[in-house]
């Protein structure tokens, strides 16, 4: 994706509000047609980088280009960027036509051609029969829907997304996830959405910028960030992950990789690419997700008998998973492990032995 | 028993409040000239009067002139501070916000007394522009007081949205700031008008050789004869009073109903 023609360029951004310091130097490239998100907790910097984008913030120092042109001094009715707000703004003493025409009150289109181009926009968000409809007689999903239309008419560059789906309830949020996915694709507009939900932003994005503290922690496609996480702040805030402490031993094995003795599982060899922050001899920690430990019934065992035991702690069903908190002989704090529910295979109950297989390709290390 | 005490106290309560203002048309229509039980008939003389004094009609337009002008420049002014006030934080901000609306609690003959004064020093006439300074002052408070609430319902980031869709900051205030608080502009200029129409001490500092409404009905006090034409035009202004009131309540609703919100209780 990175390799697209850069439709946002942003260089070394940074934001003061008086001794507050909400960007702290933010660089990054946005491809054309890429779907792009921030995400991080909240107060991390990433609605403020959103509306810098916009043109509601000034940003204070460091260069930000749209499309190749500076932005600098540019209000943001004169930035090719379109926005839909966290409340959806949806005007409302306007009905939903007249807020989806908004925008192009200011083009020279004939009236016929505007109620031709309103139409065309309701019908791409599934509104086609709503146009009459007061803003106020609208569902939830429905106004982020009219909002969506609302910036969409306008054909910008970049449409930028501020918690667009934060205000829905699960079930149509998930709806909305998937219509924003085929919305991005037919209309091949960049997006930009800026969420603190990370289950949202892996499903949706092509590639997530993870913001802690004004910085990017991480910038790359969810399957990297969610394998590879850079950080063990990232790593905790990108699904469940899994930590015990490690010992990275002096007998390396070469070739770049790394030799570790953890607690619970064992000896370990790891690739340097599992390794994101270096590895120096003595005290580190591994990550593991729970899904990479798998528990062992009667009758299986491990491949390369890596398999560790322990007692169950903790069993959380729900339906398609149960998820068992174990812990490991020689581990100081249970690991979590997911398991699929299939025919035939047993619940473990609370307090019963489980033997456990790993696997050292699954799992990263930090010094 | 404990309800029952309640529902005294409250009936009383309410008697006492609103007997003397029942008594203004009972005897606006009262036959006799002295104020006094018993009634003696029914009669619409008194109200016929009215229509023959010639003073009574230079005041009411004098009132008239002042309460609208009071009700534009308060509106416009609160506007502005209410719009500061909820969109901007500056320095100094509460400071300010409170100093403009000191005059709601300033005891009005201060501030006739102090308006005479420097209208005197500066060596000016007081008349009927002074009266709308001096109304727009007191106005000014409750207008930015409405106001307020009408600006805090409004989602800000409608605004944002206008500008967003290539709107200039001030089409953007025409086309949605604007619909959006009208109704909280009509309340504010409907209660900027009654307060200033109904308004006695500084128009009586300083209304010199043309008096407002109330100064006028003050001076017709001196003659009993009078009386019972006070008590008609009393009734009229009560009516008018309540009818404005209701109406910027209306509108005020209206404001809240068109903003999709619910009513927070709100400023009567």
């Amino acid at each position: 994706m990175s390799q697209k023609t850069p439709i946002v360029t942003l260089t070394g951004v940074q934001k003061y509000y008086g001794d507050y310091h909400a960007l702290r130097g933010i660089t990054a490239n946005i491809g054309q047609g890429e779907f792009f998100s921030l995400l991080g907790p909240s107060g991390c910097g990433k609605t403020t980088l959103l509306r810098s984008i916009a043109g509601f913030e000034d940003i204070s120092s460091g260069q930000l280009l749209l499309d190749g042109r500076d932005m600098e001094g540019v209000p943001p009715n004169k930035r090719p960027t379109n926005m839909v707000f966290q409340s959806y703004a949806i005007f409302p003493h306007m009905n939903v036509a007249e807020n989806v025409g908004f925008g192009l009150r200011r083009s020279n289109m004939s009236s016929e051609e505007k109620r031709r181009a309103v139409g065309e926009a309701l019908e791409m968000v599934g509104l086609g029969k709503y146009g009459a409809r007061a803003a106020h007689a609208l569902s939830g999903g429905q106004r982020q829907r009219v909002a969506l239309a609302r910036a969409l008419i306008m054909k910008p560059k970049v449409l930028l997304l501020d918690e667009p789906l934060s205000a829905l309830d699960k079930k149509m949020r998930e709806v909305m996830q998937v219509e924003l996915i085929r919305l991005q694709r037919e209309v091949g507009i960049t997006f930009i959405l800026v969420t603190h939900d990370q289950e949202e932003a892996l499903v949706m994005s092509d590639r997530i910028a993870v913001m802690f503290e004004g910085e990017i922690a991480q910038l790359d496609d969810p399957e990297t960030l969610y394998r590879r996480p850079k950080s063990r702040r990232v790593a905790e805030f990108i699904g469940m992950m899994n930590f015990l402490p490690a010992q990275v031993l002096p007998t390396g094995p070469g070739g770049g990789r790394v030799a570790l003795d953890v607690a619970g599982l064992g000896h370990a060899e790891l690739e340097a690419a599992q390794c994101p922050n270096g590895a120096t001899i003595g005290a580190a920690e591994i990550g593991v997700r729970p899904e990479s430990l798998t528990i062992l019934y009667e009758g299986q065992s491990a491949e390369g008998g890596r398999e560790a035991e322990g007692t169950v702690r903790e069993v959380v069903y729900y339906g398609d998973m149960t998820y068992y908190d174990v812990l490991l002989d020689g581990a100081p704090s249970p690991v979590r492990v997911s398991m699929r529910n299939m025919p035939g295979r047993k619940v473990l109950d609370f307090g019963a032995r489980a033997r456990l297989a790993w696997d050292p390709r699954s799992m990263v290390m930090f010094c | 028993m404990k309800l029952n005490l309640l529902a005294v106290f409250a009936g009383v309560y309410l008697v006492v409040l609103y007997a003397p203002i029942v008594l203004l048309p009972l005897f606006a229509f009262n036959s006799g000239s002295v104020i006094a039980f018993p009634l003696r008939g029914f009669t619409t003389e008194w109200f016929g009067l009215l229509l023959d004094t010639p003073a009574l009609h230079a005041a009411t337009l004098n009132s008239l002139i002042i309460a609208i002008s009071t009700a534009i420049f308060s509106t416009i002014l609160g506007l502005f501070a209410a719009r500061a006030a909820t969109r901007y934080g500056f320095p100094g901000k509460g400071g300010i916000v409170g100093f403009i609306m000191l005059p709601l609690v300033l005891p009005e003959v201060i501030v006739a007394i102090s308006l005479l004064i420097v209208l005197m020093q500066l060596g000016l006439n007081s008349g009927t522009w002074s009266i709308i300074a001096g109304h727009t002052l007191i106005c000014t408070p409750f207008a930015i007081a409405i106001l307020q609430g009408s600006f805090a319902n409004m989602d800000r980031s409608l605004e944002e949205a206008a500008v967003d869709l290539g709107e200039t900051p001030w089409s953007t205030f025409r086309l949605i700031t604007l619909p959006l608080v009208a109704p909280g502009i009509v309340a504010s200029l409907l209660i900027c008008f009654i307060i200033s129409l109904d308004e006695f001490i500084i128009a009586f500092f300083l209304s010199g050789n043309s008096p407002t409404l109330p100064v006028y009905l003050w001076s017709l006090l001196r003659f009993p004869a009078q009386l019972p034409m006070v008590m008609a035009l009393g009734t009229i202004l009560v009516l008018l009073s309540v009818l404005l009131l209701v109406l910027a309540e209306t509108f005020r609703r209206r404001g809240l109903r068109r903003a999709g919100l619910k009513d927070t209780g709100g400023f009567l």
